[in-house]
């Protein structure tokens, strides 16, 4: 966003620009009087205001180009919330990872009530994405796969371009729940990371219910 | 017996403190800052619009002027003082510690001469808070910012002994950055506050 204050130099322009906004309206409205001091008033408001849409609008968000590393070498980030415990989830990550050197970063956001998020009341919420998170990551490493994790914003979208200032990944595997129980497919979560992040992007369905009745079968044909 | 021993990652002391980068810490604390000062100097421009416009109260009120001049040349002084806080500035970002010595004196010096020239203009204007809503708004108005200059020259004092005892070298000079920001922006809210009480 736009901030006039936010270093010296741009607080010393802002200040350059309020001495000619005040100046102008001062002399047109000592010299014409108080219709003249009106209209340039209106003007110049005007031209401030259509300025700082402009520039608010050309302000893109940092677009992280993976960093180059050895043949061989893939960086995959996984951005997962209840559905980071998934096998079907799991299972794709030791996919993509075999034959190659996997380095793998497990980010579950950590969800939110929006009083919660807005009175910085994420205590719980973190300490519940950290809990699926490390029994994900448990899982991933008794598969043989290298993964670390982290907790991280509760926008998916900002999870992953968090993610990305720090992790260059070539592949980024977004999970959901299936269409219709999923808020982030209801929210396009899926199609707004294709627009914005220059990475190729890997969506995957996991049907927790599914599984868990699968498992549940497993087990008693298993006894 | 078996014993289950688990090296934990996390770190001994206090929690790592969690950013959630939707909002970068120090823009949030810079943003919520302007709220607070816009909402602060924004009651005190209500009330002024309310009694001038409103109630049609003349301005200033007769038989009482205003030292337009006096004040026109404090402003002036005043916003030099923001050139010469730039100066400092771009001076120590070049590892010219003379020139932000100098700045920096000079920009107390002038910020010190504003004050004590607003101080002057209260024992000569010929009113006091008890004459009038005008007379009222006017003391609360200059006397508000005169508050942040002095603010603003307790920072400044500060910063000025820091650069003379060695403090800040072209990489690390976030005391005088800071500091110049708020000199600013005091400058810009003075330059709202003559505009508007003295001239228009």
């Amino acid at each position: 966003m736009i901030n006039p204050l936010r270093s010296e130099a741009e607080a010393f322009r802002f200040l350059l620009g309020t001495i000619v906004y005040f100046a102008a309206i001062a002399i047109a409205a000592a010299v014409g009087g108080t219709w003249p001091g009106l209209v340039v008033f209106l003007v110049l408001t005007i031209a401030v205001i259509a300025w700082w849409f402009h520039a608010r609008r050309s302000e893109r968000p940092l677009q992280t180009a993976p960093r180059p590393h050895e043949a061989g070498e893939r960086r995959i980030l996984v951005i997962a919330n209840e559905t980071v415990a998934g096998r079907t989830l799991r299972t794709m990550i030791r996919e993509r990872s075999e034959g190659v050197r996997a380095e793998v970063l497990v980010v579950t956001p950590a969800l939110n009530s929006p009083v919660r998020h807005w009175t910085s009341d994420e205590d719980d919420a973190r300490a519940a994405a950290r809990e699926r998170l490390d029994a994900s990551l448990a899982e991933l490493h008794a598969a043989g796969v290298d993964a670390r994790g982290e907790v991280g914003d509760a926008d998916p979208l900002q999870a992953i371009e968090d993610a990305l200032r720090t992790f260059g990944a070539d592949e980024i595997i977004l999970s959901t729940h299936p269409e219709g129980r999923s808020h982030w497919l209801e929210r396009g979560v899926v199609t707004n990371a294709r627009e914005r992040f220059p990475v190729q992007i890997t969506h995957v369905v996991v049907d927790l219910e599914q599984e868990q009745a699968a498992a549940d079968t497993g087990r008693t044909h298993s006894v | 017996m078996a014993v289950h021993a688990e090296a934990h990652p996390h770190h001994h002391g206090p929690p790592k403190a969690n950013q959630s980068s939707r909002v970068n810490a120090s823009v949030l604390g810079m943003l919520l800052f302007i709220a607070s000062e816009i909402m602060l100097f924004g009651s005190f421009f209500t009330a002024y619009f309310f009694i001038r416009v409103v109630n049609g109260v003349p301005w200033p009120t007769p038989p009482y002027h205003l030292p337009v001049f006096v004040a026109g040349v404090n402003t002036c002084i005043l916003v030099t003082s923001s050139f010469t806080m730039h100066w400092s500035l771009q001076s120590i970002k070049k590892g010219n510690r003379a020139g932000m010595k100098a700045g920096l004196v000079l920009t107390f010096l002038m910020g010190l001469t504003f004050l004590l020239t607003q101080f002057r203009e209260y024992s000569r204007v010929g009113f006091n808070t008890s004459n009038g809503a005008f007379a009222t708004i006017f003391y609360c108005l200059t006397g508000l910012h005169g508050a942040h200059v002095f603010v603003g020259l307790t920072i400044l004092g500060i910063m000025t002994v820091r650069a003379f005892r060695g403090h800040f070298t072209p990489e690390d000079h976030h005391g005088v950055e800071i500091g110049g920001i708020y000199w600013h922006f005091v400058d810009v809210m003075w330059i709202v506050v003559y505009t508007t009480v003295y001239i228009i």
